[in-house]
């Protein structure tokens, strides 16, 4: 959707608006409200509250300031989707994935212009979003192999047929590289549910635009309800019930703050949650895709059978 | 396996592989019925129907105005076979079988405390009995399923034969709940086990509870009803119950049972639907094969 | 239709028959040919274009369901493949090497997509061409082909993950050779991993079934896939012999009879050609006595009479447990019975026709053999359509090991029975044959699986199942049967040179 033309927002410190009049032909466009996605569906947070954010084109945009509430909601939505989810065959959720890429790709134009309005130059919005489309359509490809890679029959000495495959360990909270526009986030939740997995992402706060324009795309794209929710928000406000709660399997939190680090960890503890942690990085190098991120959010299986008559 | 036993071995019961059996299942949905297979199968589904209602809140009132449904399908389309069978709780037999009279659509009353079946045999025999001198031409109970997967497999089979025994003339029915039985391994031992323990028909639900009737599971029923009859020589008839709204699948069902016991069964005697939607989609299917548009439900009566 | 029982007391028990025949009818479901384009006639596909062949010969092809002709395809001389591998080759080093990986896969996704939305078309012409039943290939060929080339696609930029220490190169042209019965299938096969890979390709549909390979050009242009990457090349024996001896390939992968695959492999010798063979099988189907009857049953009759038997792994030899050996029998037959033989456009056929007429002509061969041995011969009462060429489901029961039709590969619906008493003695007998393709094993003894799967000489065993495929899953034979794989992160290895 076009950034509107014309605006008549109030302007952030209370003072009264100066209207422009529109000029008698040109059109008032409509300003677009930036929801939060949860189970398949775009809700206000249940708070109610926002934070306001200028753009570069000097709108401001008010953007859902999530509560722990939303959070906890999203959990029971992925918690309810997880199952089926990782029932799919592995084909099926490769079909998704580059579903999500295809529709990523078709709407090129979109995302370029909100990039832009977030601070990006034309040219590496157009990276952003490319390096964006490849990297889904690279995890949508892993989905069906990476067992054959990580899994193994073991040679054990007893008269047995022993193997070990992986499975998604459930549901994961993440809160994605708070330095990324989009590039940061996708490169999280795609290997994460390509297992199987779901997940609760928290976009980065100073660029939460396109976060939620991608949740748009999921919608869009087969992506089952409840299997991707995407909050806008705070970490000093999200980071302890993205940690503590009880019905989360892993955690990912893109951080370089060491406090933030042992809190993480720390909660953690509470519910042996498996967790991952690293600084901001440069995510349109190729070496920041791979099929480790895919087994971080993986438990080994192994089945012991008798070989015998 | 043994036909003569006053009792039910396990052991004589084959695996099943659930699996192979979706699959199989599958394979009947895509054979493609149409023209006049398909408004022959339709009749014939038609007939089959026991049309249904068991409501806490039925009344006599409610019951006449279903029974008179089952006699005039759709008057304005000539040609419709009146259903097989109306049925109702044990007191409204006796109002039914009233409504029904010169008809040869067939009282059916549900007994034996259900749709739980958790109550104590006297009782069940008391309904039962109760059912039977109202005048209900068929019965049709619930097996304990506690008892069932409790593995206590003497004592439902005792029960089945004591319900048979109460019935006198009317037919038996034995409704497993197949939706709680939970594997098909499960579905072939209460149907091989039932049909030894005196039932005239096997039924997959009561309806009560999801799921209901499913393909796999009467796919399973059919094909202990086929070793009974190669091993006796004696037919068996067969009855899914709740979830089959569609014409469309009601002729799955028709297919499964062509392809898996013949023609034999292929009549209302032996093959019977439980279901009180799929009439007026059957109907709607009819006039559309009829005029060639489709139908709206507004122009059906809602009995 | 009975209504009451019968009271008629019965002569014995064993006389008791279920009647699958005045049953349901079910009318014609003809599948719609009309939204589907074939040419008059084809050229050859090379260098990413309709080139004709250099001596302007055609032959027809025609529907084994009612003979009339289809199209004129392009018979392609030694010249004509010599384009094709320059084309090839050029390809090669000047385009398909320099693409990055993931723009490759990307090609391919492309190409899995648009034969998702060309889906119907593609099962339409397989049919009328190949004679298989519509039902299975819209149901198992087409899904299947393109799910191949979907999974492979996103192998290209992975390759480094599949063979630990060693690095992944591509190997050149392939040369590429398949048979009729699987026709967009096994060109899916073949192509898929190969570019995958980062090689270029030339291949050779069958003559009886050339359409869908050239449907399948008309793809790679859709998706843009750079000219020569791909060709194809129509033609018979002389034409797939030009292939195998061209010096300018790399690698040759055929898929057929063992006795050609001999003689490819003896053509190549001294060559450093690579090569993977996919032949013939005579598959050992096992029933033990607690196995899930019925459902085994079911799986009998899919493994020898899908796709009319035209099956490298078909399971032809059925191995069955002598305690329920009758009860198996009877229950096949009854099965048999509801098996509609037909025109492959109806939707309700399960057997279509036999792809050919000298492939007619061996199956009654085989089983005019099979009588004359002194097995006893069964096939279900069916009317065979008066043209085209069909063959009726066909049991042979009281066989033995010595018997020819248990022997060698008949490739049609004709299923050999013995019966065997001891785990030792059925696997022996499973594995006393040349060939080495598949198995299955039917119980419901889960270390007893485990026991066969591990002793079965087969490079693949279905256990409580038959004939399942997909891509992730690699297939090929021991001894007779090929060498190599195809399918899953075994089948990138024939592609590949590792260093």
């Amino acid at each position: 959707m076009a950034a509107p033309k014309t605006t008549t927002k109030p302007s952030t410190n209370g003072t009264a608006p100066k209207a422009e009049v529109a000029a008698k032909n040109e059109r008032l466009s409509v300003l677009k409200t930036y929801k939060i996605y949860i189970n398949g569906q775009f809700p206000r947070t249940e708070s109610g509250r926002y934070y306001p954010l200028k753009l570069s084109n000097k709108e401001q945009i008010n953007v859902c300031l999530s509560s722990r509430k939303d959070f906890r909601n999203s959990v029971s939505a992925a918690r309810e989707a997880q199952e089926k989810w990782a029932g799919k065959t592995a084909y099926n959720r490769s079909q998704i994935l580059y579903r999500i890429a295809e529709m990523l790709e078709t709407r090129r134009a979109q995302f370029t212009e909100e990039l832009v309005n977030q601070g990006a130059t034309a040219a590496t919005a157009k990276e952003e979003i490319s390096v964006s489309v490849d990297r889904l359509i690279y995890y949508a490809g892993w989905c069906d192999k990476f067992n054959q890679v990580f899994s193994s029959v073991n040679p054990v000495s007893s008269s047995h047929f022993n193997f070990s495959s992986l499975e998604p360990t459930g549901v994961v909270a993440a809160i994605a590289d708070q330095n990324s526009r989009l590039l940061g986030l996708i490169s999280i939740i795609a290997p994460v549910i390509a297992s199987g997995n779901t997940i609760i992402a928290l976009a980065s706060h100073q660029f939460p635009l396109s976060a939620i324009t991608f949740a748009e795309v999921l919608n869009a794209s087969d992506v089952p309800a409840g299997v991707v929710n995407i909050l806008t928000g705070e970490i000093a406000e999200l980071l302890v019930p993205f940690t503590t709660h009880m019905d989360v399997n892993a955690v990912y939190i893109n951080t370089n703050n060491q406090q933030d680090k042992v809190t993480a960890e720390t909660n953690a503890a509470l519910n042996v949650k498996r967790v991952r942690i690293e600084a901001s990085i440069d995510w349109n190098q190729p070496q920041n895709e791979d099929p480790y991120r895919i087994l971080d959010y993986t438990e080994v299986k192994t089945t012991w059978h008798p070989i015998g008559i | 396996m043994p036909t003569t036993l006053k009792s039910y071995d396990p052991r004589f019961t084959p695996p099943v592989d659930q699996v192979s059996v979706e699959e199989r299942c599958a394979r009947f949905t895509t054979r493609s019925i149409k023209k006049s297979t398909k408004v022959n199968g339709l009749k014939l589904a038609m007939s089959m129907i026991d049309l249904t209602t068991l409501e806490g809140k039925d009344s006599e009132g409610k019951v006449r105005q279903l029974c008179y449904k089952a006699m005039h399908p759709h008057d304005s389309m000539p040609g419709v076979p009146q259903v097989a069978a109306v049925c109702v709780y044990p007191t409204m037999v006796r109002v039914a079988k009233k409504a029904l009279k010169g008809s040869s659509i067939h009282v059916a009353a549900v007994a034996t405390a259900f749709p739980s079946g958790m109550a104590p045999l006297q009782v069940k025999l008391d309904d039962t009995h109760y059912a039977v001198e109202e005048g209900a031409d068929e019965i049709d109970m619930v097996i304990s399923r506690g008892k069932f997967l409790q593995g206590e497999y003497n004592f439902v089979f005792d029960e089945i034969a004591a319900v048979k025994e109460a019935c006198g003339k009317a037919h038996l029915k034995v409704i497993l709940e197949t939706g709680e039985l939970s594997t098909l391994d499960n579905v072939r031992k209460a149907s091989d086990l039932a049909i030894l323990a005196g039932a005239d028909f096997i039924k997959t639900s009561t309806g009560k509870i999801q799921p209901a009737a499913t393909m796999p599971v009467t796919l399973v029923m059919l094909e202990a009803i086929r070793d009974y009859y190669y091993a006796t020589g004696k037919m068996i008839g067969m009855k899914p119950a709740g979830g089959i709204a569609t014409s469309k699948l009601a002729l799955h069902y028709l297919v499964m049972v062509n392809e898996t016991l013949g023609a034999q069964w292929l009549h209302p005697d032996w093959f019977r639907f439980g279901a009180s939607k799929l009439a007026n989609d059957i109907l709607m299917q009819l006039m559309k094969e009829q005029t060639g548009n489709y139908q709206s439900l507004n122009y059906f009566s809602n009995d | 239709m009975s209504k009451k029982q019968d009271k008629t007391p019965k002569t014995s028990l064993a006389d008791l028959a279920l009647d699958f025949s005045s049953g349901f009818k079910y009318e014609p479901a003809p599948e719609s040919t009309s939204h589907v384009r074939i040419e008059k006639q084809y050229e050859l596909f090379i260098d990413g274009k309709w080139v004709a062949p250099l001596q302007k010969k055609y032959f027809d092809t025609i529907s084994p369901a009612t003979e009339q002709v289809l199209s004129r395809i392009a018979e392609a001389s030694a010249e004509d493949v010599d384009k094709a591998v320059k084309a090839a080759r050029n390809a090669y080093e000047n385009v398909w090497s320099k693409i990055s990986a993931k723009e490759r896969g990307k090609y391919l996704f492309r190409i899995a997509r648009i034969i998702q939305e060309k889906a119907r078309e593609f099962a339409v012409i397989e049919s009328m061409e190949g004679g298989k039943p519509i039902r299975e290939s819209r149901d198992i060929d087409v899904p299947l082909a393109a799910n191949h080339f979907f999974y492979y696609a996103g192998w290209a930029d992975k390759l480094e993950y599949a063979f630990p220490g060693k690095k992944a190169n591509s190997i050149g042209v392939a040369g590429q050779i398949i048979p009729w019965n699987f026709p967009l299938l096994m060109a899916a096969w073949k192509i898929a991993p190969a570019l995958a890979a980062g090689n270029t390709v030339v291949l050779k549909p069958a003559e009886t079934t050339s359409l869908t390979a050239l449907k399948l050009a008309e793809v790679f242009q859709e998706a843009g896939l750079p000219a020569g990457v791909v060709n194809i090349i129509t033609g018979a024996g002389a034409t797939g012999a030009a292939i195998v001896n061209h010096p300018d390939v790399n690698k040759i992968a055929f898929t057929g009879s063992t006795d050609v695959g001999k003689i490819i492999q003896k053509a190549i010798a001294g060559t450093n050609k690579k090569l993977t063979l996919e032949l013939g099988g005579k598959a050992a189907n096992i029933i033990f006595e607690d196995a899930a009857i019925d459902q085994a049953v079911e799986g009998i009759g899919n493994g020898i009479f899908f796709n009319q038997g035209h099956v490298c792994c078909a399971g032809s030899r059925l191995f069955v447990q002598e305690g329920v050996a009758d009860k198996v029998i009877k229950k096949l037959k009854d099965r048999m019975k509801s098996l509609i033989v037909g025109d492959p456009m109806d939707k309700n056929t399960d057997i279509g026709a036999i792809n050919s007429k000298e492939q007619l002509k061996k199956i009654n061969d085989y089983l005019k053999i099979g009588v004359n041995e002194g097995a006893e011969i069964f096939q279900p009462a069916c009317t065979l359509p008066k043209k085209g060429y069909f063959c009726a489901p066909t049991l042979f029961l009281h066989t033995s090991q010595s018997h020819r039709i248990v022997q060698e590969e008949i490739f049609g619906p004709v299923l050999a029975i013995q019966t065997f008493r001891t785990v030792e003695e059925v696997l022996e007998k499973a594995n006393n044959t040349p060939y080495g393709l598949s198995a299955g094993v039917w119980t419901d003894k889960g270390s007893k699986i485990f026991n066969m799967t591990t002793k079965l000489k087969a490079g693949v065993v279905w256990a409580n199942t038959y004939n399942k495929f997909d891509p992730a899953s690699p297939f090929g034979g021991y001894k007779e049967s090929g060498i190599g794989r195809e399918g899953g992160l075994h089948g990138l290895l024939p592609y590949l040179s590792l260093s």
